[in-house]
């Protein structure tokens, strides 16, 4: 590995991770305080802007408030860092750390954009193209909640060890739903690395929009009739992803209203951040996950992508910076749909969530897998096998609702 | 005591499946940011609203044109259309002030002065403003009509000295005030 090599691969990480994820973090936070301001028919943060007025010029520039998140983050760092004695200290300043640097390596398997081409060198927009793309995500991504249960038993106080448990139990309930649910995508695919999954999906359509790029193996009908497998998955992913990032349905480790302030109850200022920090990191990662397996990622889509790769001044190819656009639109897109989720649905209970996770969407993503494995098996196989397939399947579907309605506790009556 | 056996509503499927439910939230909430972002929502008008949600934004809009008759402002003095003081340092307003915010410095008019039959007026009135509580007790109470409540709502100051009102102060507040006043009459 030359010189080169090494100092492409540094400002890979620097600019994708520093300059293009981290920032995303205030931003979310900021758009998580204008939106949920405008659902509430309130104005919200608007006013932080560039003070020009104190260098002396006429007119400061509010900029809609956009610094608002920067100015939040002096505040934090300027606090009393305070540690209480109570504590079990290495723990307590590792959990920060631990959930945040899960959220940011994660960073590393999302394709950004198509590779750009300069001087016949061609580098893909993605810091590690590894073949286990979403297996990587979810083995990394899984140790973040490490970092909360740490601060949950760390910090010896009983609110924050409830935090650090419910937390615990979450992850084990979704993690096997949110990995069967993308087992038929990967399935249809046949590929793990996510570069090549973008690619496909820029080429033949995304997996929840179909619409162009038909040939003699993506037929039209094959495509439709995947559909259904896939929004179904993208149903149980998305909702698994808002499980996994303890976002507002199911944000019981840290809900205020029964635990203070959940697992960060004992901390303050920059530890605090942090934690505030890998929340919003898990969830630009989050949406960027979903919209890289089921909503095209980088690509533009309705067959406009072979055209913008091809753009170029001379020898520089630069259709990969229009595609990192779209990509950064869609995750935009995708962070304010996660906002709205939280202004609206109010948080489950706790048994009504382990009931969800463990008997509807662990059944769900089950059938679902053995669903999506014999439409996409279907062309190579008869009729015959197919229909036996089918009976089986709708047998199985109601086996488990049989049994799902069956183990439902009947609540006692306690008087006659 | 009675028992009360309460029944938890029987769910239909539609319920049970829920999406129903969160769809007409999201129905919900969309419509609320839109009506806000249109500067449409629900007593936007009445609130006299800036244009985004209900939310009037201060220090450019005020809300002064929208203040009632009666509203409770700062507690400041009078003088009358001759530009006379009103107050004689009863010091009424300063035993039934509550939260103890009047200082009075009562002082003699000398004999030579045309008004010698007042009596007295006040050296210094102090009235300080981060004890005040509005509460309009000194106007009630002042047998001169010299206090009155005033709209003024916006007293901020960098230091307590700033929060405390001088009689100079007051007076720029209160301004003058019409009517008659029996001290004023000669032959009373």
């Amino acid at each position: 590995m030359d010189i080169l090599q090494i100092a492409i691969i540094l400002v890979k990480i620097v600019t994708l991770t520093f300059l293009v994820v981290l920032p995303l973090v205030p931003l979310s936070v900021y758009f998580e305080r204008r939106f949920s301001a405008i659902i509430q028919d309130r104005v919200g943060p608007n006013r932080v802007g560039i003070p020009f007025s104190l260098l002396g010029f006429k007119k400061d520039f509010h900029l809609f408030g956009l610094v608002q998140p920067i100015a939040d983050g002096l505040k934090l760092f300027l606090k009393e860092d305070f540690t209480p004695a109570h504590v079990r200290k290495a723990f307590y300043w590792m959990a920060p750390a631990l959930t945040v640097v899960p959220a940011l390596i994660t960073v590393c398997v999302v394709p950004f954009g198509s590779p750009i081409s300069i001087f016949g060198h061609t580098e893909k927009l993605v810091i590690a193209d590894l073949d286990i793309g979403p297996l990587f995500v979810f083995s990394v991504a899984s140790l973040s909640v490490y970092g909360i249960t740490l601060a949950g038993w760390s910090s010896n106080s009983k609110f924050p060890f409830i935090g650090g448990v419910r937390s615990t139990a979450q992850m084990i309930s979704y993690e096997i739903a949110l990995g069967l649910s993308i087992v038929p995508v990967l399935m249809y695919y046949g590929d793990l690395n996510l570069g090549t999954i973008v690619k496909q999906q820029a080429d033949h359509g995304w997996l929840l929009l179909p619409l162009w790029g038909h040939d003699a193996t993506h037929t039209l009908s094959s495509k439709l009739l995947f559909w259904f497998p896939a929004a179904i998955a993208f149903l149980i992913f998305t909702i698994s992803i808002f499980a996994e990032t303890n976002r507002m349905p199911f944000d019981l480790p840290e809900c205020e209203t029964e635990l203070v302030g959940g697992y960060h109850t004992e901390y303050s200022s920059m530890k605090f951040a942090m934690f505030f920090m890998g929340e919003y990191a898990a969830m630009v990662i989050g949406s960027a996950l979903i919209i890289t397996l089921f909503l095209g990622g980088w690509s533009i889509g309705f067959g406009l992508d072979a055209v913008v790769e091809k753009l170029h001044i001379g020898d520089f190819y630069y259709g990969g910076f229009i595609h990192m656009g779209c990509f950064m639109t869609k995750l935009l897109a995708f962070i304010l749909f996660f906002i709205l989720v939280r202004w609206t649905v109010p948080r489950f209970r706790y048994d009504q969530l382990m009931k969800l996770g463990w008997v509807v969407f662990f059944e769900a993503a089950l059938i679902n897998v053995f669903l999506a494995a014999l439409i996409v098996a279907a062309p190579q196989l008869q009729a015959a096998i197919i229909g036996i397939g089918s009976v089986l399947l709708v047998i199985l579907t109601a086996a488990v609702i049989w049994v799902a309605k069956v183990s439902e506790e009947q609540p006692k009556i306690l008087r006659a | 005591m009675a028992v009360v056996k309460l029944q938890r509503p029987k769910l239909n499927f539609g319920e049970k499946i829920y999406f129903g439910a969160l769809i007409k939230g999201f129905i919900l909430t969309m419509t609320h940011a839109v009506k806000s972002l249109l500067g449409k929502s629900v007593g936007a008008e009445t609130l006299a609203s800036s244009g985004l949600g209900v939310t009037m934004q201060f220090p450019e809009q005020r809300w002064d044109d929208h203040l009632p008759e009666y509203y409770r402002g700062a507690p400041a003095l009078v003088t009358d259309e001759q530009g006379r003081e009103r107050c004689v340092s009863c010091q009424l307003c300063e035993f039934i002030c509550p939260p103890k915010a009047i200082k009075i410095t009562p002082s003699e008019i000398p004999s030579d002065d045309p008004w010698a039959k007042v009596e007295k007026r006040p050296l210094e009135f102090d009235i300080d403003m981060t004890r005040c509580i509005y509460c309009g007790m000194c106007e009630e109470v002042c047998p001169e009509q010299a206090i009155y409540l005033r709209k003024d709502y916006l007293i901020t100051g960098l230091k307590r000295a700033d929060m405390v009102h001088n009689k100079k102060r007051l007076y720029e507040i209160g301004g003058t005030r019409v009517g008659l006043v029996n001290k004023w009459n000669e032959l009373k």
